[in-house]
């Protein structure tokens, strides 16, 4: 790569091309090939393996405490979430046709690809960032900033008690699972975690309460799922960032001419990492999203 | 010192140089700084380590001297100094367990013998090995600053809440930590994939030495638990900057959800720092006994079970920390099996000694030491692996006598034992005997007298990590500290040594033990090219039939196996 005459770099073979990129300590591209896609794959897997510590926090806690993840992720919203899928989505199959591109040597194709998939990374980062947006405004953060406002935007107030003491939990939940935000109850805020608006929920779920302040009250400590949604969607969005940088490395090299059929591992195996980020978001957007 | 470039092939991007070694092809501190050679960076990994093993043995010196007197002789009257005291031992622990036992011998040892050992030119990945290093390195500036700016106090665990609630600066300590495990899974994942896709010609899987074999095990834990604890230092800096709750009972999260992560890599982690130890003993007996290693695939076969099991007994860190009695049963039990591969490694160990032409050299006697050293150790460990003993030993210096057994008289002495066997290999200096075996010698007293009274007051109930003890401990307290003082010794007397060899040493020959297996089969130092040709391997790793001392070489020789000859090797 020291001369970069690009005039005679793209005249170049197949087998000249793979020489040129051949590290002194293997005997031929394949080996070297092999050994990046192996290494790819063990790195892959120690980032599922990053990942599955907070899955297993979600497992914990949500095994535990099902009412809180029931109640809290009504806050969320799927379509956004959804979207964000769809954008990923896409731009896993321009990322594919990206390293098709660079096997067959097609350089343009490569550029459009990989400029798409960079388009579908920045995508999702705007959509998912235009959510946190909103949840910071709305104070649904972690831990000991969960604040939420008591009436939170496009959520009509009912009221719950009357209902309550009628025994008419089946309206009742079909009320709460319609978005539907019932009015604060005039029980005190819980002893443990901050208070929020309060929401319809299961008296069964909530056992410790009684069963008006189970309706009225949201369970306790429903920071507790912001706190693990910010870490999982915040760690995920860390890792499409690196993706965009990755890609956009990419795509310097691609506009150098660097890739073709003899050479194309570095899009390969960042086109794997691509992939692995899609994987991961597929398993966090029905665990977070689509709870109820 | 035929040259090398012609197999490497007209697109080699580096021209290697030609004659001389790997330490002085290539001049200046840049050659070193930013070499890609895998025997550079172990020897940097391994001044890197002897300096934070340095600083480590030192904070271990402070408490054993702290502990000489009831009152503490250092730390005493006051809050304040017993903080500092919680600073040391969790200096110390921190130090040892994330900056020498885990990286080092895989670092050090594993970077610089592994590809000599299955015939390879460098790791498959020299590139990210130098990250590798370099992580290491900044992860441990960074547990410095930490150091400086207000030295952590929680023990080298961090368990929750006290790690949240705590002044000092934990979150310094975490990500250095964090890197520092980021560090040890890139070498993991560069083992691995050197030994599945560099491995010379006709160098099968059964064909490779039994370091090589540990090494792989070690890095397979090292790819498959670090990720989970770099969450958990993750999560747990989230919990102290930004308050997220996960371990924070007081916001709806669970403590003992972070001590089933954290065990669930520091449980395997243990294993990332013996399974290295074993790989060297193992190397070391057989070379030493003149005889091929007996039962050598219940060695690899052992090593890779030790591996699998290692990750299913981390519960036995919380028998009395809230685990319900079901799993308490299950973890125990599990536990039990990790003695079953570490048994069979002793076995074959003796076994491989049995009728063979032992030599007492420095590195035998480090890999004997280990034996008698690990197996009390072990056997400890089954005691406190087994329910009923545990909830009585639980949190006392019984558990440090066994850890220091293990770690101290296991890693350490068998790294060390590697260090001198390998020493004429990695700097072309023999050192001199005589001092060598008189080192390990006192160490093996050094630590016996230091750790075995430490059983006593533990099953008398003297709990650890506290500054101060009863007056009725101090007889052992003070037998302790001497062991400690006779260990400093001894290191001090090798470190002298040592050096004298690099500057006066007598010049080794390329194969001074008459090993077989490939790292001895090149020029001592090597090539940066590691090989002058590829080797093609027919045979196992270990034969000595065919191998004869040679007086003025210093070393051994390979002979054609003539039949009627073969008496007169030294093996038979």
């Amino acid at each position: 790569m020291s001369e970069n005459a690009g005039a005679t770099l793209t005249l170049s073979s197949p087998e000249e091309m793979a020489g040129r990129h051949l590290a002194h300590h293997f005997d031929t591209p394949q080996q070297q090939f092999d050994s990046g896609k192996l290494g790819m794959w063990l790195f892959l897997g120690t980032e599922f393996l990053l990942f599955s510590g907070l899955f297993c926090a979600y497992a914990v806690y949500r095994m535990l405490h099902p009412e809180i993840f029931l109640y809290a992720s009504r806050y969320l919203d799927p379509v956004s979430g959804a979207l964000c899928t769809l954008v990923l989505v896409t731009s896993g199959f321009t990322m594919a046709w990206a390293i098709r591109c660079a096997q067959l040597g097609k350089r343009t194709g490569l550029i459009i690809a990989l400029l798409l998939t960079i388009a579908g990374g920045f995508g999702f980062l705007a959509i998912h960032g235009y959510e946190y947006f909103e949840e910071y405004q709305q104070h649904l953060m972690w831990g000991t900033n969960y604040h939420p406002a008591v009436t939170a935007p496009q959520q009509q107030v009912v009221v719950a008690k009357a209902m309550a003491t009628a025994g008419n939990w089946h309206q009742l939940d079909q009320l709460g699972k319609q978005g539907y935000l019932v009015a604060h109850s005039n029980i005190a805020p819980a002893a443990i975690g901050p208070a929020g608006p309060a929401l319809v929920q299961r008296p069964a779920a909530s056992v410790t309460a009684a069963p008006v302040a189970a309706v009225a009250d949201q369970p306790h400590n429903v920071q507790i799922f912001f706190g693990i949604y910010f870490l999982m969607t915040g760690l995920h969005s860390i890792h499409v960032i690196v993706g965009i940088i990755l890609l956009t490395y990419l795509l310097v090299r691609a506009i150098r001419k660097d890739f073709g059929p003899g050479y194309y591992a570095p899009v390969d195996f960042i086109g794997l990492y691509w992939g692995v980020v899609d994987m991961i978001w597929m398993f966090l957007f029905p665990l977070l999203y689509l709870i109820r | 010192m035929t040259t090398t470039t012609a197999e490497i092939g007209e697109h080699a991007r580096e021209e290697i140089p030609v004659g001389g070694n790997y330490l002085n092809q290539g001049k200046g501190i840049k050659s070193w700084l930013f070499t890609l050679d895998h025997k550079r960076i172990g020897l940097m990994y391994l001044i890197s380590g002897l300096t934070m093993f340095f600083i480590g043995g030192m904070l271990a010196i402070v408490i054993r001297t702290q502990l000489l007197v009831p009152n503490g002789l250092i730390f005493h009257g006051s809050y304040e100094a017993y903080k500092h005291y919680n600073q040391v031992f969790t200096l110390h622990g921190i130090i040892m367990v994330f900056m020498v036992l885990v990286p080092i011998p895989p670092g050090a040892l594993g970077n610089f013998v592994l590809p000599l050992m299955i015939g390879a030119k460098d790791v498959a990945f020299p590139r990210l090995n130098l990250l590798s290093y370099y992580l290491y390195v900044t992860g441990a500036i960074m547990a410095v600053v930490s150091t400086l700016l207000g030295a952590v106090d929680t023990g080298w665990t961090f368990y929750t809440p006290f790690s949240i609630q705590t002044e000092t600066y934990v979150v310094w300590m975490l990500l250095g930590i964090f890197l520092l495990g980021f560090s040890s899974i890139l070498t993991g994942l560069n083992f691995i994939v050197t030994i599945h896709k560099l491995r010379a010609p006709g160098m099968k899987w059964f064909r490779m030495p039994v370091f090589v074999w540990a090494s792989y095990a070690t890095s397979i834990i090292q790819v498959a638990a670090t990720p989970v604890l770099g969450v958990t230092l993750l999560l747990l800096v989230a919990e102290r900057v930004m308050g997220v709750g996960i371990f924070n009972s007081a916001l709806g999260g669970d403590p003992v959800l972070f001590q089933d992560f954290f065990w669930f890599y520091s449980h395997p982690a243990v294993y990332i720092m013996i399974l290295p130890a074993m790989g060297i003993v193992g190397e070391i007996i057989t070379v030493f006994s003149r005889k091929p290693i007996f039962g050598y695939k219940f060695i690899v076969m052992s090593s890779l079970a030790i591996a699998l099991i290692g990750f299913v007994v981390w519960g036995h860190h919380l028998f009395v920390n809230g685990q319900s009695a079901e799993w308490d049963a299950i973890f125990s039990f599990m536990t039990f099996f990790v003695a079953v591969p570490s048994a069979v490694k002793v076995f074959n160990w003796l076994a491989t000694m049995y009728k063979g032409a032992i030599s007492l050299s420095t590195p035998m006697l480090y890999a004997l030491s280990f034996i008698v050293l690990f197996t009390i150790g072990g056997f400890t460990g089954v005691i406190l692996g087994a329910l009923a003993t545990n909830v009585v030993l639980h949190d006392t210096y019984f558990v440090v006598a066994h850890f220091h057994y293990v770690m101290m008289g296991g890693t350490i002495i068998a790294f060390i034992g590697g260090l001198h066997y390998w020493w004429p290999k990695i700097f072309g200096k023999m050192y001199n005997e005589t001092l060598g075996r008189i080192t390990c010698v006192m160490l093996f007293i050094g630590i016996n007298l230091t750790f075995f009274p430490q059983f006593i007051v533990g099953a008398e109930g003297m709990p650890r990590r506290y500054a101060t003890y009863l007056p009725q401990y101090q007889p052992y307290m003070i037998a302790s500290t001497v062991g400690a003082y006779i260990q400093l010794a001894a290191f001090l007397l090798m470190a002298g040594y040592l050096v004298h060899s690099l500057v006066r040493g007598k010049k080794a020959p390329a194969n001074p033990w008459g090993a077989s297996t490939l790292d001895w089969s090149m020029a001592s130092p090597p090539t940066t090219g590691n090989f002058d040709e590829m080797p093609v391997v027919t045979r196992g790793p270990y034969h000595y039939d065919d191998m004869e001392y040679d007086g003025r070489l210093g070393g051994f020789v390979h002979v054609e196996p003539v039949p009627a000859l073969a008496g007169a090797g030294v093996g038979h």
